[in-house]
This record gives C-alpha cells, sequence and structure tokens, in this order.
C-alpha cells in the first residue's frame, strides 16, 4: 500500500525543499500506518469523518474504503464516485424517492443502473457485492454485472424493476463465486426464461436464494436439482407458484435452512379426504435451525399445525400474506415466545393482537397490513388492538399500523410504554379522521409520540392533525431523520416548525398538504444537511421553488408534473404538482422531459 | 383544507360530519381531477374491492369521472400495488387467465399479459406504460393517440389490426388475439380518423 511519492505533492504541509526526502519518507510511513488502521473502520459516518481531517487522511481512506454506499445516485456522478473510491469491494445504490413506491413518481424518472454498471465494470475489477434499492435496472445491466467481475458473490435488487428472468439468467450462468441472489419486492418481468436451469452444475456456493417477488411459474425439477447441490443455502424464500408438496421437497433435502419462505402454502390441486400427503410437521421439524419464517402466499389455513414444530425458535414470522383469523393466528402465536419480528394481516383483528402482547413480550418489529385498503368507518382492527400490543411489547422498537380508527389515548399509552421506539409509522386510512371518542385531531398523541420516545428516528403520520402537532415535532424531535406527512396540517407554520426545529432531519416527504413557498423558504439553513425533499401536490409554486434553486447552487431542485409537455411549464405563480429536491455534487444528464431542473 | 373557522371552537365539525361518501373528498376529486389530465386514473383496487363494475363503458372520456364513493386519492394508503393485488378475488379454479403475447416495435422481446387483470382501457395502457418504459397518452375518437410517437393495436379476430380503443371494452376481450406497440410514422397513421 504503498504511494506513489508524485501523489504526495498535493499534501498542504509541504516541508521546505531541503528536508523534501525525509519529510515524504515520513509522509510514506503515516499515510501506511493510516491505512492499515483504517481498514479496520467499517462504520460509513466514522469514514467519513476521518476523511474530513486532511488532505492525506482523506486519501488514505479513500483507498481503504472498501464499501461504496450512496444514498442518492443522483448526489454523485459514478465518475467522480470511482475516481475518489479506488478499491471498492462492495457497492450499495438507491434510487428513486421512497413515494415512488406508491405511484407517485412518474414512469421512466430514472435511477438508471447502467451507468454505474458501466462505470464499475472499469474501476471495480474485484467487485463482490451488490445492493440495489429502487433502481431501474436492465437485463443488459444485469449481463455487465456478470462479464466485468470474475470474483462477484453477492447481488441483492430490493424494489427494482425494468429487468426479467433473462437477465437473471445470465447472472446465474456467469457468476460462478454466487453466494447471494436476493430479489426482494422488485419486478421481475417474465420472458419465459427458465432461469433457474441457468446456475452450472455441480456444487454451487449459493447462501441465499430470495425469489419471492418473481411473478412467474419456475422449473421445480430444476430448483430442487439447485437446492440438493448448494450445502451451503441458509435462506431460501420461493414464490407463490411453489406449492406445499413442492416446498416438502425441497425442506426435506435443506434441513440447514435458517431462513424459509414457504410460497403458496397450499396444495397445486384440490386435496381429496383420504388422499396421502406428506407429513409436513416433520419437514419442519427436521429444520432445528429454522429462525425466520415467510411466505404463506396463498394460504389453507387447515395447514398451519406443520409449523408447529419450528415456534419455539423463530425469532421473525411475516404472515402479512396470510388472510388468517385470530384464532388461526393464535394457535401459531401462543407457541412464539422469542419472536422479535412479527408481520400480519389485519385479518387477524384486534383479538389477534391480543394474543400477540400476551405471548410475544420480546418482540421489537411489528407491522399490520389491510386486507382492504378502502376508506372505512370501521375496520378489523383498531386502537384496541393497538392499546394491547401497547400494554403487552414493551420492547418495541418500530412499527407500521393501518387501521381505520385511533384514539390519542392509545397512541399515548404507547408513548409511555415503549420507550425503545425508533420507528413509528402509523397510517389511519381514511384521510383527515379525527380521535374516534373525542373527535379531537391525532395532535396529542402523535406529540407524546416525539416527546416521550427519546430514540425516535422515523415518524410517518395520518389522520386530522393540525399546526399544533408539527410544532411539537418541531420542539420535541430533535432526533427525527426522516418524516413522512400525508393530508396534514392547517397552514404555513406546520412546515416551518419541522425545518426550524428537527436538527437531525434527512429525508422529508410530504403530500397533499397545505405548505407553500414561505414554508419552503424557512428551510435554506438545513436543505444541505438532508439527503431529500419531497412535496407533492402541496402549495409550493414554481417561483418559490426557483427561489431555492438560486440560493442553493448545491441542490438539485426537480419540478414535475404528470403532463408530459415540455413546452407546457407553466407560470411562475402556478403551483407546481411535485417538487423533488437533493443534494448534488453533480448535474442530472438523463432527465426526462417533464423534469424541469430549476 | 378546512377553513380555520371550522374549527376555532375546537370541534372540527368538518371532520366528524356524517355523511356519505369518503371524508375530505372535493379535495380529493379536486386532486383526481388535477392529476388524470392524460391517462392516469384512479387506482384500479377502488373498483375492484367494490366488486362492482360501475365504471366500464366504451371508451369515451367520462371513464375517468368516476362515481363519487368510489373515487379514490392515487397512492393512497400508502401500500405497495403488489401487496393490494393479492387479495383481489382470486381466479376460480380452473379458471384460466386471458393472455395474449405483446410486441413492440424494436423491442428484441415479446412479452405476455393476462387481459383478465384489467377492468378498462386506462388500466391496460397504464400497464403497458409501465411495462415497456414509455406514454402512450390519451385516447380520443378522432385523433388516436396523438403527443404520443407510440400507438397500442390488436389484432382481432378477422386478422384485422385495429387501434386499442377504438371499440367498447367487453368486445375489445372477446376478439384481441394479440397486441402491438407501434411506433413512429405507422402509428400516427393508424391514428388518423378516416
Amino acid at each position: 500500500m504503498s504511494h506513489d511519492p508524485a501523489e504526495m505533492s498535493e499534501d498542504d504541509e509541504r516541508p521546505p525543499p531541503a528536508d523534501r526526502g525525509r519529510a515524504e519518507y515520513a509522509d510514506q510511513v503515516l499515510e501506511n500506518v493510516l491505512e492499515n488502521v483504517l481498514v479496520f473502520l467499517t462504520c460509513r459516518r466514522d469514514r467519513n469523518s476521518v476523511s474530513l481531517v486532511c488532505k492525506s487522511w482523506c486519501r488514505a481512506e479513500a483507498l481503504t474504503r472498501s464499501e461504496l454506499f450512496i444514498g442518492n445516485c443522483y448526489a454523485v456522478s459514478p465518475a467522480r464516485a470511482t475516481e475518489r473510491f479506488e478499491r471498492v469491494r462492495s457497492v450499495a445504490l438507491k434510487g428513486k424517492p421512497r413515494f415512488a413506491d406508491f405511484s407517485l413518481l412518474p414512469p421512466d424518472w430514472g435511477a438508471h443502473f447502467a451507468p454505474w454498471a458501466s462505470a464499475m465494470a472499469g474501476a471495480y475489477p474485484g467487485l463482490e457485492k451488490v445492493y440495489l434499492k429502487r433502481m431501474s435496472v436492465t437485463d443488459e445491466d444485469l449481463a455487465v454485472l456478470a462479464r466485468s467481475f470474475p470474483r462477484f458473490k453477492e447481488l441483492a435488487l430490493v424494489c427494482c424493476e425494468g429487468f426479467g428472468t433473462s437477465g437473471l439468467a445470465v447472472v446465474a450462468n456467469h457468476c460462478r463465486q454466487l453466494r447471494v441472489l436476493d430479489l426482494i419486492e422488485s419486478e421481475v418481468t417474465d420472458d419465459e426464461v427458465d432461469w433457474i436451469s441457468f446456475f452450472p452444475d455441480g456444487g454451487t456456493s449459493l447462501e441465499s436464494l430470495i425469489f419471492d417477488c418473481v411473478e412467474c411459474p419456475i422449473n421445480f425439477d430444476a430448483l430442487e436439482r439447485l437446492v440438493a447441490r448448494s450445502s451451503s443455502l441458509k435462506k431460501l424464500r420461493l414464490n407463490r407458484y411453489i406449492s406445499i408438496g413442492q416446498l416438502y421437497r425441497l425442506m426435506i433435502r435443506a434441513p440447514q435452512l435458517t431462513h424459509l419462505g414457504t410460497g403458496s402454502f397450499s396444495p397445486s390441486e384440490i386435496v381429496q379426504q383420504g388422499d396421502q400427503e406428506p407429513d409436513y410437521a416433520s419437514a419442519f421439524a427436521a429444520c432445528r435451525s429454522l429462525v425466520c419464517l415467510s411466505g404463506f402466499r396463498e394460504i389453507i389455513p387447515d395447514y398451519l399445525p406443520a409449523i408447529y414444530p419450528v415456534c419455539a425458535n423463530l425469532t421473525s414470522l411475516n404472515f402479512s400474506y396470510a388472510n388468517i383469523n385470530a384464532a388461526q393466528l393464535r394457535s401459531v402465536i401462543s407457541r412464539c415466545h422469542k419472536l422479535q419480528i412479527l408481520w400480519v394481516l389485519d385479518s387477524i383483528c384486534d383479538e389477534g393482537l391480543q394474543a400477540v402482547a400476551a405471548t410475544c413480550k420480546d418482540l421489537r418489529e411489528l407491522r399490520v397490513f389491510p386486507i382492504d385498503a378502502m376508506e372505512n368507518n370501521e375496520g378489523p382492527v383498531s386502537d384496541v388492538g393497538f392499546l394491547a400490543i401497547a400494554e403487552g411489547c414493551r420492547k418495541l422498537q418500530s412499527i407500521l399500523y393501518f387501521c381505520q380508527q385511533m384514539t390519542n389515548a392509545a397512541v399515548v399509552a404507547m408513548s409511555n410504554n415503549c420507550p425503545d421506539l425508533m420507528v413509528f409509522r402509523l397510517c389511519i386510512i381514511p384521510r383527515y379522521r379525527a380521535d374516534r371518542i373525542t373527535g379531537e385531531p391525532m395532535d396529542e398523541g402523535f406529540g407524546a409520540i416525539v416527546k416521550n420516545c427519546k430514540k425516535l428516528t422515523r415518524l410517518a403520520v395520518s389522520g386530522l392533525l393540525t399546526d399544533r402537532a408539527f410544532s411539537y415535532f418541531g420542539q420535541y424531535g430533535k432526533l427525527v431523520q426522516t418524516l413522512s406527512v400525508a393530508f396534514n396540517g392547517d397552514s404555513d407554520m406546520g412546515l416551518k416548525y419541522v425545518l426550524e426545529g428537527c436538527s437531525s432531519l434527512q429525508k422529508l416527504e410530504i403530500r397533499d398538504s397545505p405548505f407553500g413557498d414561505s414554508a419552503l423558504l424557512s428551510g435554506l439553513h438545513h436543505y444541505y444537511n438532508m439527503r431529500f425533499l419531497w412535496m407533492s401536490s402541496c402549495r409550493v409554486t414554481r417561483r418559490g421553488c426557483r427561489e431555492i434553486a438560486r440560493q442553493m447552487p448545491g441542490l438539485v431542485v426537480e419540478v414535475f408534473s404528470w403532463n408530459n409537455n415540455a413546452q407546457d411549464r407553466g407560470e411562475e405563480n402556478d403551483i407546481v404538482e411535485t417538487l423533488y429536491m437533493y443534494r448534488s455534487l453533480a448535474r442530472r444528464v438523463d432527465a426526462p422531459k417533464y423534469v424541469e431542473i430549476l | 383544507m378546512e377553513s380555520i373557522v371550522d374549527r376555532e371552537d375546537g370541534l372540527n365539525l368538518k371532520a366528524t360530519e356524517l355523511r356519505l361518501g369518503l371524508p375530505g373528498r372535493e379535495e380529493s376529486e379536486k386532486e383526481t381531477m388535477a392529476s388524470f389530465k392524460n391517462n392516469k386514473r384512479a387506482s384500479p383496487e377502488s373498483a375492484v374491492a367494490d366488486g362492482s363494475k360501475g365504471d366500464f363503458d366504451a371508451g369515451d372520456g367520462d371513464r375517468e369521472t368516476a362515481p363519487v364513493a368510489k373515487a379514490q386519492v392515487v397512492g393512497w394508503p400508502p401500500i405497495r400495488s403488489y401487496r393490494k393485488n393479492n387479495f383481489q378475488p382470486k381466479k376460480a379454479e380452473g379458471e384460466a387467465g386471458m393472455y395474449v403475447k405483446v410486441s413492440m416495435d424494436g423491442a428484441p422481446y415479446l412479452r405476455k399479459i393476462d387481459l383478465k387483470v384489467y377492468q378498462c382501457y386506462p388500466e391496460l395502457l397504464k400497464a403497458l406504460e409501465n411495462m415497456f418504459k414509455l406514454t402512450i397518452g390519451v385516447y380520443s375518437e378522432r385523433e388516436g393517440y396523438k403527443g404520443s410517437e407510440y400507438a397500442p393495436t390488436y389484432e382481432d379476430k378477422d386478422g384485422d389490426w385495429m387501434l386499442v380503443g377504438d371499440v367498447p371494452w367487453e368486445m375489445f376481450m372477446s376478439s384481441c388475439k394479440r397486441l402491438r406497440i407501434m411506433k413512429g410514422s405507422e402509428a400516427r397513421g393508424l391514428g388518423c380518423g378516416v
């Protein structure tokens, strides 16, 4: 790791010419020592701090950084990133803003992986791991990955789209050292390519194969042979085209699994009474290391007892596709004393949540998804189940809860009972809904959360909220990094409170709230500290956005609407449909026509 | 937003008002009108979850003004679409999907889509736009898909190539054999009136 002395001429602390030889030698030793120390530094915040000390520390840090994390793919150009960090083995890239998940981002907006793939192909021949979230990835990009990196080992595509089974086939076939192929919540086009068959013959190094989001049939025989020859396989998550009978055959070949996604969890044909069915429970019992269970995509609840043997050891259970009732849930959950993570559907009702609260004393994360996403007067879960959880699961750190009705009292109770809460996301589905019992806004409940939960870093709000709620967020939410607002607030003051008070704010996403230019301009002091700000269907005008862009050249200010005419830009006083702005060292060169960069 | 007056005495009568229809409906209708200039429409889930099909008349502009009770705001509640789609009424045993091939001029691969998943033209067009990463635009009887360089066409039972949207949805469903997204001048030629 020694330096070319010519490089060190950039160093500010150059000694006078007479001593240059000795000083350069000393510098070289220092840098070597530094590099040998920095190699052990893994936390990227620490690394960022190190790089700010001085130029030589910056260089040393850059040379020893092997894991590159880029939270916004448009914050820096691929060229600049690969120039600064020369020896990277692992890259994580995030692209589209989160509201893209809810159809709020027009198609073809960007976050293309292609320019990154080609830059890395040249710069990082030793690349081993790629993690992409909300990126647009094509089959050709996957081919570039497969061809360019002989030591490639791990690929994780989360919430990505643009590729298909043909791209997967190329990765399976060419990446001979592949350990991890994780496709999570991604959209995979069915090109009718049998990608599972493309894994090479002979033993594989596969440790994790996750494809539960792939919506096309799988060649089961090929999969069974693949599992049989992958002795290191620990994580296997099947898609819904795998029947329970097929699951059985896979499980008996892989009793070493720690993470299992069960596929459909129903038989492929109608099973008549008296049919011989395999002993599913014994297959589960044989998986003594199983700690994480998911799947159940088309569950027939009669088969639930099969999983009883593993419940005692489960730390993570994902029933969020399982339309089961309270009693069916209870039969399982009452055995899951070690459970830390639970995802469920609201089909389990308040009663089911009470069963969870009674048993899962170690619960850290709970997510309750709605079966019916319509706005209704009543729903299967409410403040009743919420309160039960608050009282039973005192170690809760993260909650995502969808419901039709809520009370301030229940939310306040959780704020008092669960001091470890870091992530609080409550979605009262009917917009502008007040406290079910008092008819008041939900200000006090959400206010109590920010006030009492001292570790809170992520907050998503809903229901009827006045500016008062936002004053609480600004006053008490000093550690809040991510805030999501939708159909809340009364006036510009709401947003002002947040921008002036939430000093740790990094990601702010707002939709359909009455915040305008005056509020927008009150955040100038803080925008460079943030990753991004998203405001859609609010009251900011083109004039306001342009003023931000004028005063803050280090921000990219994107303004767009669903109207595709580039000629039809609109007046300065027009309200913009969407504002998306982020700090950046680069200008976007690939913006579609409907995006205007101010 | 509700005016300050409504909330002066802290009662917020508007929010607790009993009425038919969704809370904040006026807002949402304004939003949905404003947002749906082109072919974006109220989320398909609204129609499906209702189990009714009141909206599916022949291809005309009224499609977008959905009846009040079904008007839903795009992207709300914030649940990813694959989660919503999972609980649509399952196809009955033995009822196959209606798969047709879709080709696009210039694209190397054919795709397949299940027409039964869609309830009306805007949903189908949206799906095609997402699949091929392009913009097709709004259908008009006179001018076809003006404003876009693409036009969705289909081959019907008689082997003729027709512009998608010309006939009522049900008729399209029963006669469509395959789809082709045409590009360029050929598309404009087809879209032209007589």
